[in-house]
């Protein structure tokens, strides 16, 4: 049975057909849309850890407690960093628009040095703990922390790397629409990193008490 | 399909049906519709009023259902077909208002009755109230009565018409103390406690168990709840008390061994903050001889 | 160097899995020789291995979903038979530790490798040709999500020969799932293959979610879609939303469990409590996830063959959304007796007992749908008269144990597994048949055979309510869940009586299987030459059977619900204007993740951790790979797609 169709009508103005009727969006708008609804899964991901950390932030097992681990100074260095990234991530994907190589691989190089600083300065905040007693095994507080914090910092661990990757694919493969997309989920992924990061040290280290 | 496949049909549907309220008959004895004191009534009352008053939807669901299909079937010429009907307001009211009605009633029952039948809440009985701490190990159960200084595995005797509370702990893993004649059960969980309060009007012997998968000898975390007249009682805890074990930290330590099918024990003495410690270290008390990490289950004789 | 690995693991003292290992071990290698003699791996490896078709993809969902109902089945029959022996003294023939396995691996089985895999496969196969597109949003990622489910399958299965599996129920409540009270690696192993798989599974809802949001037929409005196309956008919001909480509390244990934290132990501050409000965060939408689908393959089934719009569209999705939303504050009901207090208790029974009020009203809508219809009584609509009639009473000892104090006495017995399989095997199963039976002739060009699905259809039903009303009855005569035998001998004649009912079960099983046998090996006389063998009314079926590698040469435009049924019956316009078009390639990311992530899993669960570097290593080199990519789509040219719609017109006409 053959359907027969008026592919004349397909030709309304476009802009008196709502949105939804439109047919198949864009795969640049599909793109997008996905890697928010991913991110919005991986938000719910460290919505279960603040959970977790919430239910256990004072059992600390006769253990060290929040208020005497955190240095305010090193986290508001850490946070300075992550959102100085995430303005310079901006300026890349400014770059990236005006499909501009040099420019991109400057902030691109920024925003990893940042991200790398980040990182540096939580791995030694993690190793001090750890050295002084007070490793995730210590207590449930320390367990919930360390995961927390922690995934948080694999993620901006694998952005990095992905950043790493991205830079290879504008050398190699230009400004093509696949790698413009990709830089724009990128994006989206690091300044999501930065928000849960805002989270984070509001209700753990702003949030430390006893 | 033929019109006497589908009858066939129907008669065996309503075998299927008929076969919930017949085996729930079949449940009379020694189970949760076969209730020896107050709080199981009132939870066997709930479940037969909740029952009558969903079965009065669920029963002209299932006869409309097959009503429809049988009527509605292609090759019946008497059927008057509406095949561009596909909306109603005056039936969309109905079938949201019906559902939203039963839920109604079922929710005031189900708010009045969880706080009647609260576990923690203290019952009144004509007998003088009892303390029992509970104790779920691998895999047997430690009664400890703390107003009479005794103790026993697997064995709890209660006086008829007394209420009983429970405060409950486990030393591993989460177990569930459930005796189904008598009414509700509760969870038990290492380092903490829960409370139970449970009354039993008759006397008899009624089945304990766990009802929280807790490991290989699970099955086995069977124990007996004695219900006995106030006086027998009485004589029951004095007679108790010539019995030669002590409760302290080392036999305590034996206890939470694994071990499945313990026979049933009674200690005449117990260590007086023994389940307070049980609680603090959620399962292992301080002794010389510490509670060995967990093993293979050998069998208590 | 093998970590935790050595000969001790291959269970050579215990009869049962050895020689199941054994068969299979003996069946795959039959499989593979077969394939190799017959020079089919290019076209298996093209074909199938590599697809980026969505159809193709539903097609080995559902085929991975079948072959695990063998395995879940051949638990639950196991199971049966043990509980029908082991009464007073009697010590059946598993002993605990086994029995403990299985009851474990039956659970997990069934609601991740059965039932997720077989919704998951029709709403791939069936929703981008409802939608009238021409795949999913992603078809790369689409076979990375089945391939990552695949590995998850087949760790569990290795579990069976190599190792143990876990022994702490389908959800591994700690502290039992703690290394110190569950130290083999069982738990690991059921902990691993469910995070591979879960990703695979989150993987897939994020595509469909997109694909439904963003992918639909120009004309197509949210409000023309169809109703199974709703159901399939709660459930994958469901999946989004719910699954990454089981993602995050896995990991918890994991890492309690590799690395000493606290987060569930008993000792150093662990909650176990917060696991199991964790896991049921996810468990409760999880069902959800499971029943949301087939709640729409009936509402397509009802109305197609009553002949009929679906009655109430406005508020069967009203009522879909609103199942949606509600499932997630339901999780209480789980563990009532876990002494959370009045207040909050009847909180979360009331809450339970409203979300009965969109389920009530779908009812009421399939009826009033078959009323004034013309029905023929076809094997789905079979299925979906037996859901209904199964479903509601499921859903009645549902309502019955949201009463807190209800629950008090039922809560964990075997009245409780009877209300769960009643909702999953009434409402799960019988629409994944369904929606098996009535999408069978769209993927592959013909029809089974009726006769034999009745067959099925009956035996499932008389089997259901043979093996699990007595539950019911046991339950209320204090019999509880786990138990691998009991002391109360006057149980034993309804366990053999809920014996007998799995028997009936697994001769509809059987039947299955023959079915599909005989129906392949007969199928030219039950070619679906038109390729709307049902008088259909969703765009599905004006595709050829099986439709086109690219479905729609033109995209349908749509102009209201049953867009199908519409152009039927008023077909007007000009003759289609056809245009080469791409179609997305195949691509070996999939299975190549899925290879690295088998030996990845294994190596974390016997801690051989070179191994585990190896399979991460691999497939990062695979993403890379991937990520290099250019050329991902494939040309059909003009004169394929004319040559298409010509025989298919020719085909139309000899129907």
């Amino acid at each position: 049975m053959s359907i027969t169709i008026d592919t004349a009508t397909q030709q309304i103005a476009l802009d008196e057909v709502p949105l939804s009727q439109r047919g198949p969006a864009p795969q640049r708008v599909v793109a997008g849309f996905g890697f928010w609804l991913f991110l919005l899964s991986d938000i719910i991901i460290f919505s279960a850890l603040f959970a977790a950390y919430a239910v256990l932030n004072d059992q600390t097992n006769g253990g060290p407690g929040a208020i005497e681990l955190f240095n305010k100074r090193h986290v508001f260095i850490e946070t300075a960093c992550l959102l100085a990234s995430s303005f310079t991530c901006g300026m890349m994907v400014i770059s990236v628009d005006r499909r501009s190589a040099p420019s991109t691989y400057f902030w691109a190089l920024l925003t990893l040095l940042l991200g790398l600083a980040f990182l540096r300065l939580e791995v030694s905040e993690f190793s001090d703990m750890v050295l002084h007693g007070a490793g995730p095994s210590r207590s449930a507080f320390l367990s919930s922390f360390f995961t927390l914090v922690g995934t948080h910092g694999l993620h901006v661990t694998a952005g990095a790397c992905w950043l790493l990757v991205m830079m290879a694919q504008v050398a190699t493969l230009g400004f093509r629409p696949m790698v413009m997309r990709r830089m724009l989920c990128f994006s989206l992924f690091w300044h999501a990193l930065d928000i849960v990061w805002i989270g984070v040290f509001t209700v753990v280290y702003l949030g430390a008490h006893g | 399909m033929t019109a006497r496949n589908l009858s066939n049909s129907k008669a065996r549907r309503s075998w299927g049906f008929l076969a919930f309220p017949l085996l729930a008959l079949a449940g009379c004895s020694h189970g949760v519709l076969d209730p020896q004191g107050p709080v199981g009534e009132n939870e066997k009352l709930i479940l037969f009023d909740a029952t009558a008053i969903m079965l009065a939807v669920v029963i002209p669901v299932i006869l409309c259902t097959l009503a429809f299909a049988w009527w509605f079937r292609a090759k019946n010429r008497r059927a008057h077909r509406r095949p561009d009907w596909e909306y109603s307001g005056r039936i969309e009211f109905v079938t949201w208002s019906i559902p939203a009605l039963i839920v109604l009633f079922l929710g005031g029952i189900a708010w009045i009755s969880s706080h009647d039948l609260d576990p923690p809440k203290r019952l009144t009985g004509a007998g003088a109230p009892i303390e029992v701490q509970v104790v779920s190990l691998d895999w047997k159960w430690l009664f400890i009565y703390p107003q009479e200084h005794i103790a026993t595995v697997n064995q709890l005797v209660i006086p008829v018409g007394a209420p009983v509370h429970f405060t409950l702990t486990s030393a591993s893993v989460m177990n569930s103390f459930f005796v189904p004649q008598l009414g509700s059960q509760i969870y038990t969980m290492a380092g903490m406690t829960t409370h139970l309060n449970l009354l039993a009007s008759h006397p008899g012997t009624y089945a304990g168990i766990s009802a929280q998968f807790s490991g290989d000898g699970f099955s086995d975390m069977q124990f007996d709840v004695r219900a006995v007249p106030a006086g027998e009682f009485s004589t029951w805890v004095a007679g108790t008390h010539d019995a030669a074990q002590r409760l302290d930290a080392e036999q305590y330590a034996r206890l939470a061994a694994p071990s499945v099918r313990n026979a049933q024990m009674a200690f005449g003495q117990v260590s007086p903050d023994l389940f307070d410690a049980v609680v603090h270290g959620k399962g292992t008390v301080p002794t010389s001889l510490s509670a060995s990490p967990r093993q293979d289950p050998g069998t208590n004789p | 160097m093998f970590g935790k690995l050595s000969w001790a693991a291959i269970p050579l003292n215990e009869p049962i899995p050895l020689i199941t290992v054994g068969v299979l071990i003996v069946g795959i290698v039959g499989i593979l020789s077969l394939v190799t003699w017959k020079g089919w791996w290019p076209y298996l490896w093209r074909e199938w291995i590599t697809t980026t078709d969505h159809k193709r993809l539903g097609v080995m969902y559902v085929i991975l979903a079948l072959v695990m109902l063998l395995r879940g089945f051949s638990d639950a029959i196991m199971m049966r038979a043990q509980l029908a022996l082991a009464a007073g003294h009697a010590a059946g023939y598993l002993p605990p530790d086994h029995y403990n396995q299985i009851f474990s691996a039956h659970g997990t089985i069934m609601i991740f490798f059965v039932g997720m895999a077989f919704v998951i496969g029709l709403m791939n196969f069936a929703l981008p040709l409802q939608l009238g597109v021409r795949d999913v949003a992603f078809p790369v990622l689409n076979s990375v999500g089945f391939w990552l489910t695949a590995a998850g399958v087949l760790l569990v299965n290795v579990s069976l020969g190599v190792g143990e599996f876990s022994r702490t129920g389908w959800l591994a409540y700690p502290p039992l799932s703690e290394i110190a009270y569950s130290p083999g690696v069982g738990v690991d192993y059921y902990l691993w293959s469910l995070q591979i798989s879960g990703l695979g599974t989150l993987l897939s809802g994020i595509n469909l979610t997109t694909t439904i949001l963003k992918l639909r037929a120009p004309g197509m409005s949210y409000a023309r879609m169809p109703v199974f196309c709703w159901t399939a956008l709660a459930s994958n919001l469901l999946i989004v939303a719910a699954f990454p909480i089981l993602t995050a509390t896995f990991a918890m244990l994991l890492l309690d469990r590799y690395l000493g934290f606290h987060f569930f132990t008993n000792d150093g501050g662990g909650n176990p409590m917060m696991y199991i409000n964790l896991i049921w965060g996810w468990g409760h939408p999880e069902v959800y996830i499971l029943i949301l689908p087939a709640f729409g393959v009936f509402s397509e089934v009802i109305a197609t063959f009553s002949g009929k719009p679906l009655f109430g569209y406005r508020s069967m999705v009203m009522a879909t959304m609103a199942i949606c939303v509600l499932s997630f504050m339901v999780w209480l009901h789980h563990f009532f007796t876990m002494g959370a207090g009045a207040n909050v208790n009847a909180f979360f029974g009331i809450a339970t007992m409203i979300i009965a009020v969109p389920t009530g009203v779908k009812v009421f809508n399939w009826l009033f749908t078959m009323y004034g219809g013309s029905i023929r009584f076809t094997a789905p609509v079979l299925w979906a008269i037996g859901f209904i009639v199964t479903f509601v009473i499921g859903g009645m000892t549902g309502v019955l144990m949201a009463i807190p104090p209800a629950d008090f006495v039922l809560h964990n017995s075997l009245f409780l597994i009877a209300h769960f399989h009643n909702v999953i095997i009434g409402g799960v199963i019988f629409g994944a048949m369904a929606g098996y039976t009535y999408w069978f002739p769209k993927a592959f060009g013909f029809k089974l055979h009726e006769g034999l699905g009745k067959a099925v259809f009956w035996c499932w039903f008389v089997g259901f309510y043979l093996a699990f009303m007595p539950l019911y009855g046991l339950g209320l005569m204090g019999a509880t869940r786990r138990m691998q035998h009991y002391a109360d001998t006057s149980w034993q004649p309804l366990m053999i009586v809920a014996f007998g009912g799995a028997v009936v079960i697994l001769i509809g099983i059987i039947l299955t299987v023959a079915q599909l046998v005989v129906s392949i090996r007969t199928r030219n006389r039950r070619r679906d030459l038109s390729g709307d063998p049902w008088n259909g009314r969703t765009l599905e079926w004006s595709t050829s059977s099986p439709p086109p590698v690219w479905n729609f040469a033109v995209l349908p435009v749509v102009s209201g619900p049953d867009a199908f049924w519409r152009t039927k019956h008023n077909p007007k316009g000009p003759a289609p204007k056809y245009e080469p078009l791409e179609v997305p390639k195949h691509s070996a990311l999939g299975f190549t993740v899925a290879f690295f992530a088998v030996p990845l899993g294994f190596a974390l669960i016997w801690h051989i951790w070179w191994l585990a570097i190896v399979g991460l290593l691999g497939i990062v080199a695979a993403v890379l790979r991937h990520a290099w990519r250019v050329d991902l789509e494939e040309h059909v040219s003009l004169a394929t797609i004319l040559e298409h719609e010509q025989a298919q017109q020719l085909r139309a006409a000899r129907a």
